[in-house]
């Protein structure tokens, strides 16, 4: 059984058709994981005796000729700020280590309404602070194309699982590029939908206006299809959008011709890796070979992005992080001789060092006499971004960038310079502000490491950015290239 | 706005947070977030006059749900995942002073 060369839509012909049986499929994905994540570290907790049991019910339908939903017995890994029921989500923080949700997010229902396997809990950055994994508390994931390299994060350990094959899909977020830039290090799709496109009840809440769930899979029709099952509006999350959800995976032949694509110049001033950017550019000639118009647009407010998100960011932060005080759920500090020092040993021995940083850079930028300055001021940067991205996409229909200036960095290259880690979100920032929805494809490779292509759009028109996805991947052969383990 | 954040000040952000910091981490992040807020200063070279600020991007206002009261089947449970709790109360230290 040759796992990496299995899609959801194949897995679950063959499963039909019995070439194996789910529990063969599952057994086989826990001897994966056995033998290599011992180097990639992708999984923080792992439900193999729930997804075998679920394997041999999914068998028992087949036997009965009963037809397969959506995705039953699909194997699927969730980042582990995603509540499910009865799993321990760490958030990869001491503070929650014990914790078991004693309930499911949105989307883990919406994936066990159509019969999916949860494989395990993945890695990420502590409370998914970071760009590499190493923000965790329980050390960082690798990345499967190169072991001294990071996987990209925050939602790196999903990312890492389904390009090693431990997965056929996985769940991310992406608050500022967490779930893009892992898919653009370890050649998989890697989307953010509009923001209020997919519900964010049950994530263990980051910065509550830019986070969303992100969806990692190895097509662009794979992606779609989970994009179907878990957009929709959701009564427990005020924010969700009420607009029509598409059958995103039966629309994908949208024709390039005469597609408007631009292509934002400040994106592509930065050289410090020649080969990423000629792979990025080679890809936007293949869009241009199937029909489409390349455009050249300027965003010139594109690198405000980052300093606004690093003030947005840590204010949402401190204050979505003032719940883990001790009292109500996960760890309490045994040393407290005060109701004060409860909150402040638990807090200060049980965080980690990103953590504290963004707690406390949001609690200076939101405190009295620093509020205009910084917040006030950021917030009116993210019009200005906003304003700027929408005019563009009133004459292109999307924009296409690189995802990273780069290949994935080395473990340890920029751990210790927590600014240099903030700038790998550069090209991550403009959707954010404006809740525009963006994709990560496999694009080529750079240095013998993946490289990835960005699809941006406008509001809701997740439909073109997968078309465009879809159909560069029919023309190229990036999606059947894996890693050695 | 302030060059370098003093030890003073990063103790009183840490106080507000609710964080106990070490006196290492106290020097480090004195660095740090001198370091970072620098380089968000380049917000100020933006022009934001007459510009709101954002609050939603999506132009959703004001979502309403019917004020129904729901039961909730899984008190226990929750009340059970606190650190300390007893009878299906949260233990806490206590919050105000003997004196008074």
């Amino acid at each position: 059984m040759d796992i990496q060369k299995f899609t959801i839509k194949s897995t679950l012909n063959s499963l039909q058709n019995k070439e194996f049986s789910c529990v063969d499929l599952i057994k086989e994905i826990f001897k994966r994981i056995r033998k290599h994540d011992g180097d990639i570290h992708a999984f923080l907790e792992l439900t193999e005796k729930a997804a075998i049991k679920q394997a041999e019910e999914v068998d028992a339908k087949i036997e009965r000729g009963e037809k397969l939903r959506a995705l039953e017995g699909i194997p699927v890994a969730i980042k582990d700020v995603i509540a499910t029921k009865g799993i321990k989500t760490t958030a990869s923080s001491k503070i929650l280590e014990q914790y078991i949700p004693p309930y499911d997010a949105t989307i883990i229902k919406k994936l066990k309404d159509v019969g999916a396997i949860i494989v395990g809990k993945t890695n990420c950055d502590e409370f998914a602070h970071g760009a590499s994994t190493e923000n965790s508390a329980f050390g960082p994931s690798h990345n499967p194309w190169d072991l001294e390299r990071s996987p990209g994060g925050s939602s790196g350990g999903s990312a890492a699982a389904l390009s090693a094959g431990f997965c056929l899909a996985s769940l991310g977020t992406d608050t500022g590029g967490s779930t893009r830039q892992p898919g653009g290090w370890c050649n998989v799709y890697g989307l953010r939908p509009t923001y209020g496109r997919i519900s964010r009840y049950g994530l263990i809440s980051m910065t509550s206006s830019t986070d969303t769930p992100g969806i990692f899979a190895k097509t662009a029709e794979d992606t779609a299809l989970l994009l179907s099952i878990m957009a929709g509006q959701d009564k427990k999350d005020a924010t969700t959008l009420g607009a029509e959800v598409h059958e995103y995976h039966e629309q994908l032949d949208l024709p390039l011709k005469g597609m408007k694509i631009g292509k934002p110049k400040e994106f592509f001033e930065d050289s410090s890796d020649e080969e990423s950017v000629a792979v990025v550019e080679k890809s936007i000639n293949k869009l241009k070979e199937l029909g489409a118009k390349i455009v050249d647009v300027s965003l010139p407010h594109t690198k405000y992005g980052v300093p606004v998100y690093y003030i947005i960011t840590p204010s949402e932060v401190s204050s979505n992080l003032g719940k883990f005080d001790g009292i109500r759920y996960g760890h309490r500090s045994p040393e407290a001789n005060s109701l004060f020092e409860v909150y402040t040993k638990t807090r200060g021995q049980n965080f980690g060092p990103e953590t504290k940083r963004r707690i406390m850079l949001g609690t200076y930028a939101l405190s009295s006499g620093y509020y205009d300055a910084y917040y006030k001021k950021a917030q009116k940067v993210r019009t200005v971004i906003t304003k700027e991205v929408e005019k563009v996409l009133n004459e292109v229909d999307l924009l296409v960038t690189p995802v990273s200036p780069h290949v994935a960095i080395k473990l340890g290259e920029k751990s210790d310079d927590p600014l240099a880690m903030y700038l790998e979100d550069v090209f991550m920032e403009t959707s954010v502000m404006a809740g525009l929805p963006a994709i990560s494809i496999p694009a080529g490779f750079a240095h013998d490491m993946p490289v990835g292509l960005q699809i941006m759009g406008k509001q809701l028109d997740e439909v073109r950015i997968l078309s465009v996805a879809h159909q560069y991947e029919k023309v190229t052969n990036w999606v059947d290239k894996y890693p050695k383990l | 706005m302030p060059s370098k954040l003093t030890k003073k000040e990063v103790e009183n952000i840490a106080k507000l947070a609710r964080l106990e910091l070490t006196d290492e981490e106290i020097n480090t992040y004195s660095e740090q977030l001198s370091d970072i807020l620098g380089y968000i200063d380049q917000l100020q070279e933006v022009d934001t006059e007459n510009v709101e600020i954002t609050s939603q991007v999506t132009g959703l206002s004001n979502v309403m749900r019917e004020d129904k009261v729901d039961a909730c089947d899984n008190a226990s449970e929750i009340v059970g995942m606190a650190p300390e709790n007893e009878d299906g109360l949260i233990k806490v230290k206590a919050v105000f002073s003997a004196k008074g």
